[in-house]
C-alpha cells in the first residue's frame, strides 16, 4: 500500500466524527497561517487541509519521514498528494489486514490481524501482519499491495489462499461473539425465572424474538414454523448485530461485516442449502413438472431453476448493496469536506457543519436501514422456507374442480 | 471489480463462524428462551382459559341462586295465597255454619214460641171455655132481674176474668 497521508488522514477523520474536526479547527487557529509551516514542503503538498494538521502533531518528524522514503514512494506520494474520495472511501468499505484505529501512515495505530496463508509450495504460513509494517516491508517472501497479499517476487504467479483473519473477520467474531453472550445470558435469565417475563434489556430482545416468530415465520410457514425459527432467529441477530456494529466508526466495529459480498454470499447459501434441504415434492414438481403442456417445459424449466438460484442471489446482492451504500454515502458527506478543503481551505472549514450534519442524518437513516435489513433477509428467507414447504392438497384439489 | 468479488478467506471464516455461531445459538439460545416463552404463553392462556372457566361458573351459580330465590319467593307467595285462602274458606265455613245454626235456633225459638203461643192459646180457650161455663154457671145459678143488674154482673165478671187471665 502506497503511504498515501491523505488518504489515511481522512480516514481517522472519518471514523472520529466530531472531536477531530473541532481539534483540526482549534490547531488552525492556535498555530497560525497554515502555509507558512507547510512552505517547505510546498511542492509535494498541494492540499491546505491535510497540510494544516501537520502543524499539530506530526511536523517535527515530517521532514525525515520524506527524507528516508524511497523514490517510488516520493513519485507515489506525489501522485496521490490529490485527495481521491473514490479511493478513501473503497479502502473503508472493503477488507483489511489489520484494525485501524486512529493515526495516519507510519504513525497510524491499529490491531495487528492474524495473517494465515495457504501455498502450494510454503504450506500454511501464520505471521502477524505487523510485519508488513503497514505495507511497506515485504516479509517472508510475501508483501502488501492495495490491500492484498501478493508474492514480493511479481513474477511468481503461483495461488495464495488467503485465510487471514482480516479486519471483517474479526468484526464479525466480535459481533458473533457479543451475540453468542448476549443469548446464552438471556437464555440463563429465562431458565432461571420460569414462567416470568423478562427484565432490562432482554425485555428489549424479547419483542424482537416474537417478531420474528410470529411476524415472521408463523404467517409464512404456519405448523412448521417451529423447525426454522431458530435459523431465522440466527439470521436476524447476525445481521442486526453486524449491521449496528458497521455503524460504531471505530473499534469494535468500523468494518463493513454485511456490506461484504462474501459474507452474504454465505448467508445466502445457507438460505439455498435451506430451502431446497427442506422443499418437499410439491416444490420439486413445481420446478421439473410444472402443470403446463409439456412443451413448456423447455421454456420453464430453465426459468423455473434460475428462479431457484436467483432467489438467494438476490437476497445477497440486496443486504450487500443496501449496507455499502449506506457506508458510501456516510463516507461520502465526509469527503465534501476534503474535496472542498483541496479547493480552499476556508470552504473545507465551511462545509464541514452542513457535512457533519448530513452524516448525523445519514447515521440515523443507517439505523433505521440496519433493523430493515436484517427484517427483509429474515422475511424473504421466511417466505422462499415456506414456499418450499408447503403442502398443495387443498390447492390441487381445488384446481382440479374448477 | 474487488467490492463485488467474494474473499475465498472470508468466505471460509464467515461459514465455519456462521454455522458456529448457529449451532451454538439454536442449541443453547434460542431453544430455552423459545421454549420458557411457549411455556409462559400456554401457562398466561391456561390462566385466562381457567379464569374465564371461574367467571362463567360464577355466572351459572349466581343464576342459579336466583333461580332459587325465586322459586323460593314464589313459594312463599303461593303458600301465603293459600293461607289466605284458607283462612278465607274457614271464615266463610264458619260464618255459613253459624248462619244456619243461627237460623236453626232462630227457626227452633220460632217454633217454640208458636208452641208456646199455641200452648197458651189452648190454655187460654180452655180457660175461656172454663170461665163461661163457670159465668153460664153463674148466670144460670143467680136470678136475675133486670138489664142493668145482669150488665153489671158481666162487666164485673169480665174484669174479674181479665185479671185472672193477667195474673
Amino acid at each position: 500500500m502506497s503511504d498515501n497521508q491523505y488518504v489515511v488522514k481522512s480516514a481517522f477523520f472519518g471514523k472520529l466524527l466530531f472531536l477531530p474536526l473541532f481539534l483540526f479547527f482549534v490547531a488552525n487557529l492556535a498555530w497560525g497561517n497554515p502555509e507558512n509551516h507547510a512552505a517547505q514542503n510546498v511542492a509535494k503538498h498541494t492540499i491546505a487541509v491535510s497540510d494544516s494538521s501537520h502543524n499539530g502533531h506530526v511536523h517535527g518528524t515530517e521532514a525525515s519521514v520524506h527524507e528516508e522514503t524511497s523514490e517510488h514512494s516520493e513519485a507515489a506520494h506525489a501522485e496521490d498528494a490529490k485527495y481521491d474520495p473514490g479511493k478513501m472511501i473503497m479502502e473503508h468499505i472493503g477488507d483489511a489486514h489489520d484494525w485501524h484505529l486512529w493515526g495516519e501512515g507510519e504513525h497510524a495505530v491499529s490491531i495487528p490481524l492474524p495473517v494465515i496463508l495457504y501455498t502450494s509450495s510454503k504450506g500454511l504460513t501464520i505471521f502477524s501482519s505487523a510485519n508488513f509494517h503497514h505495507g511497506h516491508e515485504p516479509f517472508q517472501g510475501f508483501m502488501l499491495h492495495d490491500g492484498h497479499i501478493v508474492w514480493e517476487v511479481e513474477t511468481n504467479t503461483e495461488t495464495i489462499y488467503d485465510l487471514s483473519i482480516t479486519k471483517n473477520v474479526a468484526a464479525m467474531m466480535v459481533a458473533v461473539l457479543f451475540l453468542i453472550v448476549v443469548t446464552i445470558r438471556m437464555s440463563k435469565h429465562y431458565t432461571s425465572r420460569p414462567g416470568q417475563a423478562p427484565k432490562g434489556f432482554y425485555n428489549l430482545i424479547e419483542p424482537l424474538i416474537l417478531f420474528i416468530r410470529d411476524d415472521v415465520a408463523k404467517p409464512a410457514m404456519g405448523d412448521k414454523a417451529h423447525k426454522f425459527v431458530p435459523l431465522l432467529l440466527s439470521i436476524f441477530f447476525f445481521i442486526f448485530v453486524n449491521n449496528l456494529f458497521g455503524l460504531i466508526p471505530i473499534f469494535p466495529g468500523g468494518a463493513n461485516v454485511t456490506g461484504n459480498i462474501a459474507v452474504t454470499m454465505v448467508l445466502a447459501l445457507v438460505v439455498f442449502i435451506t430451502v431446497n434441504l427442506n422443499g418437499n415434492k410439491y416444490y420439486w414438481k413445481h420446478i421439473f413438472m410444472p402443470d403446463v403442456p409439456v412443451l413448456m417445459y423447455i421454456i420453464l424449466i430453465p426459468i423455473e431453476i434460475l428462479g431457484v438460484i436467483l432467489k438467494p442471489f438476490v437476497l445477497m446482492l440486496r443486504l450487500f448493496a443496501n449496507i455499502t451504500a449506506g457506508h458510501i454515502i456516510i463516507l461520502g458527506f465526509f469527503s465534501l469536506i476534503f474535496i472542498f478543503g483541496a479547493m480552499n481551505p476556508n470552504l473545507g472549514y465551511a462545509v464541514s457543519p452542513l457535512s457533519v450534519a448530513f452524516t448525523v442524518f445519514m447515521s440515523m437513516l443507517e439505523l433505521l436501514v440496519a433493523f430493515l435489513q436484517a427484517f427483509v433477509f429474515t422475511l424473504l428467507t421466511s417466505i422462499y422456507i415456506g414456499m418450499a414447504i408447503e403442502e398443495h392438497h387443498h390447492a390441487e384439489d381445488h384446481h382440479e374442480k374448477i | 471489480m474487488q467490492l463485488v468479488t467474494p474473499a475465498i478467506g472470508l468466505v471460509f471464516w464467515m461459514g465455519l463462524t456462521f454455522s458456529i455461531l448457529l449451532f451454538i445459538l439454536r442449541k443453547f439460545a434460542w431453544k430455552p428462551i423459545l421454549n420458557s416463552i411457549s411455556e409462559r404463553e400456554e401457562t398466561i392462556h391456561n390462566a385466562l382459559t381457567q379464569a374465564e372457566q371461574a367467571k362463567a361458573e360464577m355466572a351459572r351459580l349466581q343464576g342459579e341462586n336466583e333461580q332459587l330465590l325465586a322459586q323460593a319467593r314464589s313459594e312463599r307467595d303461593a303458600m301465603l295465597k293459600e293461607a289466605r285462602e284458607i283462612r278465607e274458606k274457614i271464615i266463610g265455613e264458619a260464618k255459613i255454619t253459624a248462619e244456619d245454626e243461627a237460623k236453626k235456633l232462630i227457626a227452633r225459638a220460632n217454633d217454640e214460641i208458636s208452641k208456646q203461643k199455641h200452648a197458651a192459646m189452648d190454655e187460654l180457650k180452655k180457660e175461656v171455655a172454663n170461665f163461661s161455663i163457670q159465668i153460664a154457671e153463674k148466670l144460670v145459678s143467680d136470678k136475675l132481674e133486670n138489664n142493668e143488674a145482669q150488665q153489671k154482673l158481666i162487666a164485673h165478671h169480665l174484669t174479674d176474668l181479665t185479671q185472672k187471665a193477667t195474673a
